[in-house]
């Protein structure tokens, strides 16, 4: 009998599946690719897409020193990537349970002298445990690189008009962004969680998440009037908070209800998949 | 005191839509015991083992192990159980010791040297450090059982762990269920379709068919209850039925029956039976033991094709 605690016990098994499989690093792999990638080659257009994504909005601004430096950048690659993460997050999420189900392990793992329910946490915080790190791999590499490449300045932003943010005033923006942005993905993770709950293979997880998401999201930006009143409801309207980072002042009323909606959406997804978890007939 | 009766099931059903694939098991598994789990191809073992591991919830009845109840006091009921259902599949990214590592876990803890002898047990000593997908059936229902044996439980449930084992294989399988019962003092809960198979290592056994429990009981009087005979078939059939009629103090009878005759006898008299048919001139083709259990199982077996 081991001294350990049962409960680690359980999470270092779901850690030790998850981190030894190989599709757990196809989005690190992806992104370990893509941001060095358009940042040198931000780098080497130079100026040119900030003159660009100003024209017209801002030709009599004189803007003085470098702003078109590493802050602008990570915030333009984070505005772009954002629509592609929830791909690689449902990739790993959506695989903790169906996973088991198409391997055949589930026939191993739930004829063990241990609850169900606590299976189940030690997977969905191995899953959660996987978002972070992987939100912050993103994070730092995209940040880091691109002030190593392009340096540090004031921050210009191009939301509602122009926004100049002094240099003194962004690092910590971007710390909020990222931690928002990876309770975003938490939120996706555990719908990914949901569907693997009852989707026995390896493919259904990750295109009922997308569905869902890319439905929702339709209905958050269509200007249907009919959707308007659903709309604040629905977690894609609250997915992209981390935006609002950038804003000045940071509407800090409007970020907390969306954490908290968000929240709202991960414990209704977790209480469902975790009642269909400890219910089900294992016939895989 | 630790009850007797180490697995019951009480009235166990499973029913899949409308379809009763297990209907009102009741089994019992004594300490010590080899108990075979018979039945043809979808008879409802699988689906029996699963209720009894509790990876399926049973429509009616319950299952009890070590005297606790699966459902209420499910992982002191399952504390001491190893055990494999159907194929045996693991997490084939990973070496067969790290899926022990892992299994071990669940069963709290095992260490490297437990983990590398059960390995040994199965034969796959030198291939731990392979990957499960590397492996070959034969070998994953090696390390299926490896797998059951890993925490020293006291009852092993083994779902059909010969299927897919070359000869040698299957032997030694027998040979370590044996083991494990003799020398472990474990208790084992078998599975097959071939009643030959459990005749060789099970003490109690039950026969199920449709689901529903056909017998139950000890190999032995099972086997002998319906009687045994000895098919016997020659040439000239005249001189056959005065061979028998002559020893009628050794059989116990015989009828005739599509030009041969089953002779009701002790196993033990055919070479005497043989010797005599041949003094008397009979030109001797076949003289096969069979036993009515065989009989009513093939029965079974055959008819099931049918339905
Ligand atoms: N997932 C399922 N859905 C519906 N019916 C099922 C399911 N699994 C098994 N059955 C049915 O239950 C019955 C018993 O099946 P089971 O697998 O328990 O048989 P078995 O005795 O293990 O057979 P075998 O010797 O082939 O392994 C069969 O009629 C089968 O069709
Ligand atoms: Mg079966």
């Amino acid at each position: 009998m081991s001294l350990i605690p049962e409960f680690f016990r359980l999470l270092r098994v779901e850690m030790v599946k998850t981190f030894l499989k190989k599709r757990t690093y196809l989005g690190f792999l992806i992104i370990l690719l893509i941001v060095p990638l358009v940042e040198i080659a931000l780098k080497i257009e130079g100026g040119r897409f900030l003159r660009m994504a100003m024209r017209g909005i801002a030709q009599d601004f004189i803007l003085l020193g470098n702003v078109f430096n590493g802050w602008f950048v990570s915030l333009q690659i984070m505005n772009s990537l954002w629509i592609q993460i929830p791909i690689l997050i449902s990739f790993v999420a959506g695989d903790q349970l169906a996973g088991e189900a198409t391997g055949g392990t589930y026939r191993l793992l739930l004829i063990r002298p241990v609850s169900r329910t606590k299976i189940f946490l030690a997977k969905y915080l191995t899953t959660v445990l996987y978002v972070v790190l992987f939100v912050t791999f993103l994070g730092v590499l995209s940040v880091g690189l691109a002030l190593l490449l392009l340096g540090s300045g004031d921050m210009i932003v191009l939301q509602q008009g122009i926004l100049v943010l002094p240099e003194s005033d962004v690092a910590w923006r971007f710390v909020m962004a990222y931690i928002l942005a990876a309770w975003s993905m938490t939120t996706v993770a555990s719908i990914g969680f949901l569907f693997s709950s009852f989707v026995e293979n390896a493919i259904g997880p990750i295109v009922g998440t997308m569905g869902v998401i890319i439905v929702l999201t339709i209905i958050t930006v269509i200007p249907v009037e009919t959707f308007s009143g659903i709309r604040e409801y629905l977690f894609t309207y609250h997915m992209a908070s981390w935006q609002k980072m950038f804003a000045d002042p940071v509407p800090w009323g409007d970020i907390r209800s969306s954490v908290l909606n968000l929240a709202g959406y991960i414990i209704a997804t977790l209480t469902a998949a975790w009642i269909i978890f400890v219910r089900k007939d294992v016939l895989s | 005191m630790t009850p007797h009766v180490i697995l019951r099931t009480h009235n166990l059903s499973k029913k899949y839509k409308d379809r009763w694939a297990v209907r009102n098991l009741s089994l019992e598994v004594h300490r010590g015991d080899i108990f075979g789990f018979l039945g043809p191809n979808g008879a409802g073992k699988s689906t029996t083992i699963r209720m009894i591991l509790s990876l399926i919830r049973p429509t009616e009845g319950r299952v009890e192990l070590f005297g606790y109840d699966l459902k209420s006091h499910r992982s002191k009921a399952l504390s001491s159980v190893g055990g494999i259902v159907e194929k045996p599949d693991f997490y084939s990214y990973l070496s067969a010791v790290r899926n022990l590592d892992l299994i071990g876990s669940l069963n709290g803890g095992v260490e490297k040297k437990r983990i590398l002898e059960v390995l040994d047990v199965v034969g796959l000593s030198g291939r731990g450090g392979d990957k499960v997908k590397t492996f070959s059936h034969g070998m994953k229902q090696r390390l299926g059982i490896a797998q059951a044996l890993l925490s020293d439980p006291e009852l092993v449930v083994l779902d059909e762990p010969t299927s897919g084992l070359d000869p040698q294989g299957m032997k030694e399988v027998r040979q370590l269920i044996l083991h494990l019962a003799k020398e472990q003092k474990k208790t084992v809960f078998l599975s097959s379709h071939l009643l030959n198979e459990i005749e060789l290592v099970a003490n109690r056994m039950a026969i199920i068919n449709k689901g529903e429990l056909v017998v139950q009981g000890e190999v032995k009087a099972l086997l002998d209850e319906g009687g045994r005979y000895v098919v016997v078939e020659g040439e000239p059939k005249a001189k056959i039925k005065a061979v028998l009629k002559k020893n009628k103090k050794l059989l116990e009878g015989f009828t005739e029956r599509d030009g041969s005759f089953d002779v009701k006898m002790d196993f033990d008299d055919v070479p005497m039976l043989n010797n005599a048919l041949v003094k008397a001139g009979v030109r001797v083709t076949a003289l096969v033991p069979r036993r009515s259990l065989e009989d009513f199982f093939l029965s079974i077996t055959e008819n099931q094709g049918k339905v």
